[in-house]
């Protein structure tokens, strides 16, 4: 029952104008960054690692490589501080972590395209668009 | 009268504010609440209002209560508390009123008492904050425990440690208060209570909630601002 009721109270806040984001997806994190009285937006770039806990306290873990060095950034999916995010590629994932690829060097860190279950990607993203309506 | 209702914990999550930032929030299921009696100086030397919180079934009750209950002319409730009033506060009050997070809507902060979680039988470490012994140098299977609890002189004629001394024993479990909590909102169809931070007591608790009785300097502006 108290579950229910905590759901509720976050239903309104959650965000429905973000597109389903995946494991193994490459994407762009548009993130705002607020420096006193100005605001500008950074853009982080890499393969979504992971996804963590659920409702609004729903994150990702994004990583990237920066100067030959692996950096992973993580961003609760529902802060208004992300501005937007753009999905640049789908990767085909077999596990829910990719914990593997930090371990990964040069080429062998790339993920094949997605082919397997692209329907049902669409079907989310439809019923994604729906709920934002 | 300081606004004050009862309530159960339900649990905490997060809410993100205007500027984006993180929120750690308690949902409150509170009342509605029903003043189950008034007490008048000329009656009872005080004034005063009861208030009943949560129906139960009767057979869960006992005669005397639904009695007690049903002369306010409310259901069986399962929980009563009473509310201190100004003298003369009695009279804005009638039994059997009904007092819901509406009169929230305005109290920017709220005191919360409820009864925290059961810790059991602790050690001073846990419960008093001891320092323990050493890990080594020595110290064997003694390493959690408190120390000395006085010699003969402080014992002196009486051949126990002096009372009041802090050692192991029951902790939790007891009445705790948390003043000065920001409450974030209400929700008046669901009776809903969202207050900043965690207040104490397991789910499902009972808390006692009412305005914020002193604040410090800076929260009182803020609440005088409106």
């Amino acid at each position: 029952m108290s579950d229910a009721i905590i759901a509720d109270v976050q239903k309104s806040h959650l965000r429905t104008d973000l597109p389903v984001i995946h494991v193994g997806d490459t994407v762009d994190v548009h993130v705002k960054i607020i420096e006193g009285e100005k605001s500008r937006i950074q853009v982080f770039q890499g393969v979504v690692l992971k996804k963590q806990n659920g409702g609004l306290e729903e994150t990702f873990t994004v990583r990237r490589i920066v100067a030959n060095e692996g950096v992973e950034r993580t961003f609760p999916m529902h802060s208004p501080r992300i501005d937007k995010v753009d999905i640049i590629r789908r990767g085909d994932a077999r596990r829910a972590k990719l914990y593997y690829l930090r371990d990964r060097v040069g080429k062998k860190r790339r993920l094949r395209d997605r082919r397997r279950g692209l329907e049902t990607v669409a079907k989310q993203e439809a019923a994604q668009q729906a709920a934002a309506k | 009268m300081s606004k004050a209702i009862l309530g159960r914990k339900v649990g905490m999550t997060r809410i993100y504010d205007e500027q984006g930032n993180n929120v750690p929030v308690t949902v409150v299921q509170a009342g509605p609440c029903f003043v189950s009696q008034v007490k008048t100086a000329e009656t009872d030397g005080y004034d005063a209002v009861q208030l009943a919180f949560e129906d139960l079934k009767a057979r869960h009750s006992t005669y005397p209560l639904i009695g007690h209950d049903a002369k306010a002319g409310i259901a069986p409730k399962r929980f009563r508390r009473e509310v201190r009033l100004e003298d003369g506060g009695a009279a804005a009050y009638e039994a059997g009123q009904e007092i819901n997070v509406e009169s929230f809507a305005d109290v920017k902060f709220c005191d919360v008492i409820g009864t925290s979680k059961g810790k059991g039988f602790q050690g001073p470490m846990k419960r008093h904050g001891f320092a323990g012994q050493e890990a080594s140098h020595g110290v064997e299977r003694k390493h959690r425990s408190p120390g000395s609890i006085g010699g003969r002189s402080s014992n002196l004629g009486t051949g126990k440690p002096k009372k009041g001394i802090r050692m192991g024993g029951h902790m939790g479990a007891e009445q705790v208060t948390v003043r000065s909590l920001k409450v974030i909102g209400i929700d008046k169809d669901k009776n809903l209570l969202l207050i900043q931070g965690p207040v104490p007591g397991p789910k499902q608790g009972l808390l006692y909630v009412r305005e914020a009785t002193r604040l410090y300097k800076g929260k009182a502006k803020i609440a005088k601002a409106g």
